[in-house]
């Protein structure tokens, strides 16, 4: 994470800090369960799981920053042309890509399944739609974006479904310093 | 031996000066004017100190000024907004940036669970427990600093603890406490009313006490707080009971509508939030209060928080502690404000009666108003909340029933 700043990363220790009620030095599950707002979304789940790389059940600060720098604002400096040996950084248009696609992907395997849509699906609206409604929804939004036509989306048609939208303003969040 | 003669009439000494500058005018109803002239010395020290801290810091240290404000720049727009949205469009892959974003914001900073920990505040009072971002500034600062903690440890504490030594046996603690009691008097709560306050800390009680009396409720505490909560029932019949025990809670109500019923007993004080609040906000208020019938007495109490940090944050600090806090601090300020007595109107259930004081309480006290449950410190929030959600999303993709179907 190169330039964010010392009073911005002070700021997200302090939020670490206070999350971990019982002073463990890292997060668990139910520590961001217990946030209102997030129980209240109705991705809160995913969001909350992808703070838990595969098979781990806690989370330290750096593991923390790395999830909330995704959602750095892009600024001027870093459009211009990178180096290729630096590795990209974590608020570019693919990483924040990346952090979407992973919402959908329930079993990280670099596809969106039809069952894995489905589900989603039914997470952001509940009790509140039809089974047939739901499946309807699934097909259209399937097949729109395959291209090779496997039944499944995967990470390069999501990109290219995506292509003509503002990503990096609807997935920013601005810290005041 | 010298050294305990001494030691004896130094203590001598002291108590007689108690008893005479402090328990005997304010036993007679009288004051001297020393609270006042101390309160008045403490106000220009901190105004100075303040000066000195804006000069001696640079500009980019706005940080301060945004502790009140939030740290991130919310995007408050509805969610049909959010989602690029003209009503009834369809479902896109993109949606899920909406979500996630607002995710993300609720666990860099929410609303709720900043109101459980002590409110930072814009400028330094001198005290370190509220020194949060302020770095060493000047000589005269520290040395101030340091008298400070002279006056407050070895002057305001062994004051304060031998008052409250006097008068934990008539149930009296030694805080200063400065109440000034508002214009509108006249609203005092009468006897069979209900009296509901919002809830940041076990003073709240004492500076209501102060005047007038109650027939308390309230959640059954171990330690020195239920020493004397039961130190209390010997005095009169208080409602003290286990919040989690569900037979508790219907005798609660049980016990509190004969209590209503009759005219010739003392108000109840209740405090409908069930928790400690860190007094910045007032958050959803317990319908259980609200459903008894009877008069309801609103009464507003903010804190000075530049004086001292009343907020009782309890799973951090024991009763103890806490007291040791308060006793260290300057002082304790807070404003009370007695409302027009509401009654539930018709049609109206009690939930509603609920929020209806709540906003009039948030109003006159400068509170904001939120609108999750207090027990929210402790426990999860309800699955109900997320339907909301959940409906308003669907109602967007679906759009009530009529569904635009691609079928091939």
């Amino acid at each position: 994470m190169q330039e964010v700043s010392q009073a911005s990363l002070a700021r997200l220790y302090q939020r670490f800090r206070a999350l971990d009620k019982n002073k463990k030095g890292y997060l668990c599950r139910v520590d961001l369960q217990q946030i209102g707002a997030l129980a209240v979304n109705p991705l809160g789940d995913r969001i909350i799981d992808s703070f838990f790389p595969e098979g781990s059940h806690i989370v330290d600060f750096p593991g923390f920053a790395r999830v909330l720098a995704h959602f750095r604002p892009v600024e001027e400096e870093d459009t211009r042309v990178r180096d290729a040996k630096e590795p990209e950084p974590l608020n570019s248009r693919m990483n924040k890509l990346r952090f979407a696609f992973q919402l959908y992907d329930l079993d990280r395997d670099g596809k969106i399944s039809w069952d894995e849509m489905l589900q989603v699906l039914r997470l952001m609206v509940g009790v509140q739609v039809t089974e047939e409604q739901l499946e309807s929804i699934t097909d259209r939004t399937v097949q729109e974006a395959d291209e090779d036509g496997d039944g499944a989306v995967s990470f390069l048609e999501f990109v290219k479904s995506l292509e003509k939208m503002n990503i990096e303003q609807k997935m920013s969040i601005r810290i005041l310093k | 031996m010298e050294g305990a003669e001494l030691a004896g009439k130094i203590l001598c000494i002291w108590l007689a000066l108690v008893l005479v500058l402090i328990l005997l005018p304010s036993v007679f109803g009288v004051s001297l004017g020393i609270s006042e002239l101390y309160m008045k010395l403490l106000v220009k020290t901190l105004e100075w100190a303040t000066l000195r801290i804006q000069k001696g810091v640079p500009e980019e240290s706005s940080l301060k000024s945004s502790a009140s404000v939030g740290i991130i720049q919310r995007d408050e727009s509805p969610m049909e907004k959010g989602l690029s949205g003209l009503r009834e469009r369809d479902f896109e892959l993109s949606d899920v940036f909406y979500f996630s974003k607002k995710g993300l914001e609720a666990i860099v900073e929410d609303e709720v669970t900043q109101r459980f920990s002590s409110e930072e505040l814009v400028s330094w009072n001198l005290l370190t427990r509220t020194n949060v971002n302020f770095q060493y500034i000047s000589l005269r600062l520290t040395l101030l600093w340091v008298l400070g903690v002279m006056v407050r440890y070895c002057i305001l504490l062994p004051l304060r603890v031998t008052l409250a030594f006097i008068g934990i046996n008539v149930l009296v603690l030694g805080t200063m406490v400065v109440g000034q009691l508002p214009y509108s008097r006249q609203y005092r709560p009468q006897k069979g009313g209900i009296c509901v306050a919002n809830h940041t800390s076990p003073i709240d009680v004492l500076i209501l006490a102060v005047d007038g009396r109650y027939a308390m409720v309230g959640q059954v505490h171990g330690g020195l707080m239920g020493i004397i909560q039961r130190a209390m029932l010997k005095a009169y019949p208080h409602v003290w009971f286990e919040r989690s025990e569900m037979r508790d809670r219907h005798l609660v109500t049980k016990r509190l509508k004969e209590h209503v019923a009759d005219k010739k007993k003392l108000p109840i004080l209740i405090f409908p939030e069930g928790t400690c609040i860190n007094n910045t906000s007032v958050m959803m208020f317990k319908k259980g209060s609200f459903e008894i019938g009877g008069t309801i007495y609103p009464v507003a109490i903010k804190y000075n928080p530049q004086f001292g940090d009343a907020f009782w944050n309890s799973s951090k600090y024991s009763m103890v502690s806490y007291l040791l806090r308060m006793m260290t601090s300057w002082a304790i300020v807070c404003d009370v404000w007695y409302m027009p007595p509401m009654t539930r109107e018709e049609g109206e259930d009690a939930v509603q009666f609920a929020n209806r004081v709540k906003s009039a309480i948030a109003v006159q006290g400068g509170l904001t108003e939120l609108p999750w449950d207090g027990g929210l410190k402790r426990a999860k929030v309800k699955d109900t909340f997320k339907e909301e959600q959940q409906k308003n999303y669907s109602k967007m993709i679906v759009g009530n029933g009529c569904l635009n179907s691609h079928l091939d």
